[in-house]
């Protein structure tokens, strides 16, 4: 799948600058993401990913620069953004004290999703959570507990897919189903920005950006 | 034009410039400070009347009367300066409004203190619990909690927007304490707490009263800078122009 | 945008309910700052009565102060609050369910328990539904404007008595006329202004509040 000049821009980040204890993480760092496009962030410890990830999700301001969401500001285009993007960070976001079918209803809730059991139950068989519906959360390991999020993702029906280490706490077989729904998601028409500590082979073209360098390339 | 002027503030309260405006400007505030200081206190000690009431003991309120209306005037220009250093993201507020706030909790705690010493030949205990003094303690503690929100939070930016956030809601609640505290004390009038009544005061005691009040406020704006200019020097600690500076001393 | 208020007000009341022992707590430690104060002063009825308001109410404020953290402590931990802020939703409406929450399962009850601590302060039984009333308007005002402290301090470690030196003073208007509810109603007079007063304040406090609170979370949570 090519990308013309014409695929219109998603997410685009101006001359983002950010540091931390006097140590500047990056700076001037620009980009623009398109639709169908997925963008990994790569960077040893310590190098501003997650700092960036939470820029461009708008939980943090950075200290020059902006970031645009279908050209407009994301501080003022909020709701449209909000609606259109999930973000998946490191903590696990999920509440011990409820089984897992109320954790999915809890976070889609927050984006005003009310969903049908069936359309719930659906998921989870996909993520291979089916036997555990009734389950406390606080019973689940915590790989059980990243397969949650992977649910929330797959019912979220979000544009734009923005996700800290996605691969953290799984297994072979979890990292098989989260690099196939990448790749579904990115054949749905939708875009994806991770983070990693090394390099991942998704399969299918994409752009990467290493922090400490702060460049941008295309890469297959 | 907005533009213009928008640019002229950019200018202006970038931390080198003020550096240098302010280095000019201090000497000139604490020299006016002290010279009309030194006239009001003059006038106030040894010019102005005995009050018929009170005799020699009153002249407390030359100290007491100025350093409370700084008291409530710096927390409102600490309140101000936050609000626009969150609005408008400018730095320099956010340091004025830090550098401002131990100079506004001592000049609560000065009013506290001289309040208090005024009580004793007034009502013959230090401490009362009138509307006026108990208002200026809650003050105080609200001086605090900025301060100690400043000094718990480790980044730098978010300590000033969130204190900043904190004195914008102490300085709604100000009115409302105020009023409450005001309520409260006309329902607990004992017989031993005299009321201080608002006669209309003689011209010779207002005089150095509003001398007084205008040499703490040039004080605090000479204070003020001089703080602020710390506070540039230790947060751009890192920036060039501060090392240079630095390394001429 | 009201069904995403609901059912964070469902979600929170029901991980409440699942570990109920934290809701106790607060209403021991009420009940038992009470007690204290004819243990530690004298039982005379006549001084009690006198000394009931104040103690009522101030060990209520203690009592809604030690619950506080709990607003935002989990979910910041957890990393709902993040999913919290990048809601669609506005996070104003968010965090005024939250606080509903919180005043459901923390204020509510101490209204409920209030006249047991009546009983105990000797305060005369004229006077109940003033006490009643002040407490009903009055918690919620301690919620809201507590919540304000709780999401300045959620970042910082051990931020219990920083938070308590910051909304204290703020709590003391509704301590004054809180206190003095109870203390006219006792001598049988008329508390429809103080009444007024505290409505007022809450009424301030509900459209305020909340709105603080959004603003501080986006400051203080972003890391």
């Amino acid at each position: 799948m090519s990308e013309t000049a014409s695929t219109p821009v998603l997410l685009r980040g101006q001359s983002l600058e950010c540091s931390r204890d006097d140590r500047r993480l990056f700076s001037n760092l620009s980009f623009e993401l398109k639709a169908a496009q997925v963008l990994q962030i790569e960077g040893a410890n310590g190098s501003g990913k997650t700092s960036l990830l939470r820029i461009l999700c708008g939980l943090r301001t950075p200290d020059a620069g902006q970031v645009y969401w279908q050209g407009e500001n994301i501080a003022r285009a909020r709701e449209d953004y909000y609606s259109n993007m999930v973000y998946i960070g490191h903590l696990p976001c999920i509440k011990g004290d409820l089984n897992v079918l109320e954790n999915v209803r809890a976070l889609l809730d927050t984006r005003s999703k009310t969903l049908a059991d069936e359309h719930i139950a659906a998921a989870l068989q996909q993520v291979g959570l089916a036997a555990y519906e009734d389950v406390a959360g606080k019973a689940l390991s915590s790989g059980q507990r990243r397969r949650i999020l992977l649910a929330f993702l797959l019912l979220a029906d979000a544009r734009l897919w923005i996700l800290d280490e996605p691969l953290t706490a799984l297994d072979m077989q979890g990292v098989v189903l989260m690099e196939s729904m990448l790749l579904a998601h990115r054949a749905g028409g939708g875009s994806v920005i991770f983070t990693t500590h090394h390099g991942m082979q998704l399969g299918c073209e994409m752009s990467s950006l290493s922090l400490g360098t702060a460049s941008v390339e295309a890469r297959a | 034009m907005f533009r213009a002027i928008w640019a002229w503030i950019q200018r202006f309260s970038s931390p080198k410039y003020f550096f240098d405006m302010s280095g000019k400007l201090v000497p000139w505030f604490a020299i006016a400070a002290a010279l009309i200081g030194v006239y009001g206190l003059y006038l106030g000690l040894f010019v102005a009347p005995t009050d018929y009431q009170q005799g020699e003991s009153y002249r407390i309120i030359y100290i007491h009367v100025p350093a409370a209306w700084m008291s409530l005037f710096i927390y409102v220009v600490m309140a101000v300066s936050a609000a626009i250093g969150l609005i408008w993201q400018i730095r320099l507020a956010d340091m004025v409004a830090s550098a401002s706030a131990p100079i506004g909790a001592s000049f609560t705690f000065i009013a506290l203190v001289t309040g208090s010493l005024w009580g004793k030949p007034m009502w013959g205990t230090y401490w009362v619990w009138d509307a006026r003094l108990t208002s200026e303690l809650i003050l105080l503690f609200l001086y605090f909690g900025y301060m100690a929100l400043q000094s718990a939070i480790e980044d730098q930016r978010t300590a000033d927007k969130a204190s900043g956030l904190l004195a914008i809601v102490g300085v709604v609640n100000i009115p409302i304490i105020h009023y409450s505290v005001e309520w409260w004390n006309t329902l607990h009038q004992g017989a031993t707490v005299a009321r201080i009544g608002k006669p209309s005061i003689d011209i010779n005691m207002l005089v150095p009263l509003l001398l007084m009040a205008l040499a703490f406020k040039l004080f605090y704006v000479a204070v003020v800078l001089v703080r602020a200019r710390n506070e540039v020097l230790f947060r751009d600690r890192s920036r060039r122009w501060v090392r240079e500076i630095i390394e001429k001393l | 945008m009201l069904r995403a208020f609901y059912h964070l007000l469902l979600r929170d009341l029901r991980l409440a309910l699942r570990s109920r022992h934290e809701l106790i707590n607060p209403l021991i430690f009420f009940v038992l700052v009470v007690t204290l104060f004819p243990l530690a002063i004298t039982p005379s009825e006549a001084l009690l009565q006198k000394m009931a308001p104040g103690v009522i109410w101030v060990s209520a404020l203690l009592a809604v102060l030690l619950s506080l953290d709990r607003l935002f402590r989990q979910d910041y931990e957890d990393g709902s609050l993040d999913q919290l802020m990048l809601s669609p939703n506005p996070l104003v409406i968010l965090v005024l369910a939250k606080v509903c929450a919180h005043w459901l399962l923390t204020g509510l009850p101490l209204v409920l328990i209030a006249p047991l601590l009546a009983v105990f302060m000797s305060v005369p039984d004229a006077a109940l539904p003033a006490l009643l009333y002040s407490l009903l308007l009055g918690t919620p005002v301690l919620s809201l404007i507590g919540a304000i402290g709780v999401s300045l301090t959620v970042a910082v470690n051990r931020g219990g008595v920083l938070l308590s030196l910051i909304v204290l003073p703020l709590y003391i208007p509704v301590l004054i006329f809180g206190a003095n509810t109870i203390d006219v109603a006792s001598d049988g007079l008329s508390v429809r202004g103080q009444l007024l007063f505290l409505g007022a304040v809450l009424a301030l406090a509900a459209s305020l509040a909340p709105i603080a609170t959004a603003a501080a979370l986006r400051i203080t949570a972003s890391r």
